[in-house]
């Protein structure tokens, strides 16, 4: 069977110097050293799968993500969503995928109903029915129906983060990549945004690709994981068969890696992915 | 057909949304309605205000018409003109761009969208001015052929938004300074278009950039059909060099900014900053 994300050999670099770059090339100045954010990375994820990809801060994380949600052109390798490839045929590959990233990506000025109706329009979905199934979403997620005509911005992160999970959901995307969906949120929004994941993966036949540093989200979460370090994918597998006999999955982490996962290093180079 | 009327549905999408934040920002709409409008009443007094410098007599009220048009154009234009270069760094702003640029849409379609809020928008702003500035000065605008002018306001919004869409490219390449370059570009347009002055005035080496600036044109049709009233006919030669500037800047600016968009794609340059 066709994998949901099929990647081969994906490698991603930065220039630190960015548009600068070019005049020292100009200028005859000497060139840093590119950034290496993907080095070679291989991975298939299966169809109806929730696949983790865990990591430290700048481990290539968010730029994996951005690659597969066409934010991103690699250097070299080759990225395919359901067969299509997300160079060649981005537009294709973006009907049938939505991403959700650490920050809530909203007009804040704007009522969660506002933010969806764009959406709804954007993706061509029709209005009357769109105007229902926000409803019905945003209920589903405890948004109170006075919240639902307010603007954002009087909404705590939780909610904007569950609101951000609901406009993905309303375009009905086959391949869902969340990337970090719950970094920086208090403990009770955290498990409501949890809990909601939970439900997208009982209830809609979706992918599920999901970018964590959080080692208790990936193992209750996912069905596979791979960890990931400077770039390079070290390991794939079952969460329960990364573990060895009375370790968990953060002292497997360790033992993969070398170091413990809030390691704050430099971000994703030049796209300052979170990870 | 589908395709189409989904893709102008999405162009709508941007208009839609982009009034309703404008609705929610609506306390500095008004702060910034009435500083449009005070900044064109001072400049029109300056018509009066001429004659006492001067100490002699000259034809003030058509100054002070010349003046308004020119405040009135120029807040239009000027107006069109930020809300399409700032359209990405608008995004960006609210942390929107990466969301908006992965929906399974055009680019041309953001780009059309968000050029069809910039005229509403403006235009609608700009009859506002208009209507207080000349109930101020009780301006006599019977003559005025207004059929032609908004011709030539249509024509001449297209040539602009070729620029401008230029213009909104640039912070695809350049995060922080590519914001400064619109302003800069921007403002260099005020100086070269003959806003409040006939551009004959400029030395020799910046008369010749006023050649290139669609908004010399517009000032220019504009007033002949405010100011002198001529026909849709007459009007005609102005809209030439209007037509060729669009026929220029439009795809040049569409490419341009689908090349900035690979590069910003290729160099994450999409993401949020600010």
């Amino acid at each position: 069977m066709q994998p949901a994300v099929s990647i081969d050999h994906l490698v991603k670099r930065f220039d630190p110097a960015g548009v600068g770059g070019a005049w020292r090339r100009v200028l005859g100045r000497p060139l840093k050293d590119p950034i290496v954010a993907l080095d070679a990375i291989s991975l298939k994820v299966q169809r109806g799968e929730v696949y983790g990809i865990v990591g430290s801060n700048g481990s290539g994380k968010s730029t994996l993500a951005r690659v597969i949600a066409t934010l991103l052109l690699p250097d070299s390798g080759e990225v395919q969503v359901f067969g299509h490839d997300v160079v060649r045929e981005a537009r294709t590959v973006r009907r049938f995928m939505n991403r959700v990233s650490v920050e809530a990506s909203f007009f804040k000025k704007l009522s969660p109903l506002e933010n969806l109706s764009f959406t709804a329009r954007i993706y061509g979905l029709p209005a009357g029915e769109a105007h229902q199934h926000i409803f019905e979403i945003l209920k589903r997620l405890d948004i109170e129906e006075k919240a639902i005509r307010r603007p954002m911005d009087q909404m705590s992160r939780g909610q904007q983060q569950k609101v951000a999970v609901a406009r993905a959901l309303l375009t009905s995307p086959v391949l869902l990549i969340l990337d970090e969906p719950t970094t920086g949120l208090d403990p009770r929004s955290k498990r409501e945004v949890q809990d909601f994941i939970r439900e997208v993966r009982e209830t809609h036949d979706a992918t599920v690709i999901l970018m964590t540093h959080d080692m208790d989200e990936a193992e209750q979460l996912c069905d596979r994981l791979a960890v990931i370090d400077k770039g390079r994918i070290l390991i794939e597998d079952q969460p329960s068969a990364l573990r060895r006999e009375g370790e968990t999955l953060e002292d497997a982490f360790i033992r993969l890696t070398g170091h413990a996962v809030e390691v704050h290093e430099p971000d994703d180079a030049a796209d300052g992915g979170g990870g | 057909m589908v395709p189409l009327r989904r893709e102008l549905g999405a162009s709508y999408a941007f208009v839609e949304r982009n009034f309703r934040a404008v609705r929610r920002y609506w306390g500095w709409e008004v702060v910034f309605l009435f500083h449009s409008i005070v900044s064109a009443l001072t400049v029109a007094y300056i018509a009066p205000g001429g004659v006492v410098v001067a100490g002699q007599q000259f034809d003030a009220d058509r100054l002070i018409l010349f003046l308004v048009v020119g405040t009135v154009v120029w807040a239009y234009l000027d107006s069109v003109f930020d809300s399409v270069a700032f359209m990405v760094s608008w995004e960006r702003w609210e942390g929107t761009i990466e969301s908006t640029f992965m929906a399974p849409i055009r680019r041309v379609t953001f780009i059309a969208g968000s050029s069809a809020f910039a005229v509403l928008y403006s235009f609608a702003r700009a009859v506002v001015i208009l209507v207080v500035v000349a109930l101020f000065f009780n301006l006599d605008l019977a003559a005025a052929n207004w059929v032609g002018a908004f011709a030539v306001l249509a024509i001449g919004s297209l040539g602009l938004l070729g620029i401008g869409i230029m213009a909104a490219a640039l912070p695809l390449l350049f995060l922080e300074r590519g914001s400064q370059m619109t302003v800069v570009v921007q403002a260099s347009l005020l100086l070269v278009s003959g806003v409040y002055y006939p551009v004959e005035v400029l030395p020799d080496w910046l008369e010749w950039f006023s050649v290139i600036s669609p908004a010399t044109y517009v000032l220019n049709a504009m007033r002949a059909a405010v100011l002198d009233g001529v026909t849709l006919v007459d009007l005609l030669p102005h809209f030439g060099p209007l037509m060729l500037i669009t026929a220029v800047t439009m795809p040049v600016g569409v490419w341009v900014f689908g090349w900035a968009e690979r590069y910003a794609l290729r160099h994450g340059r999409l993401k949020r900053s600010g």
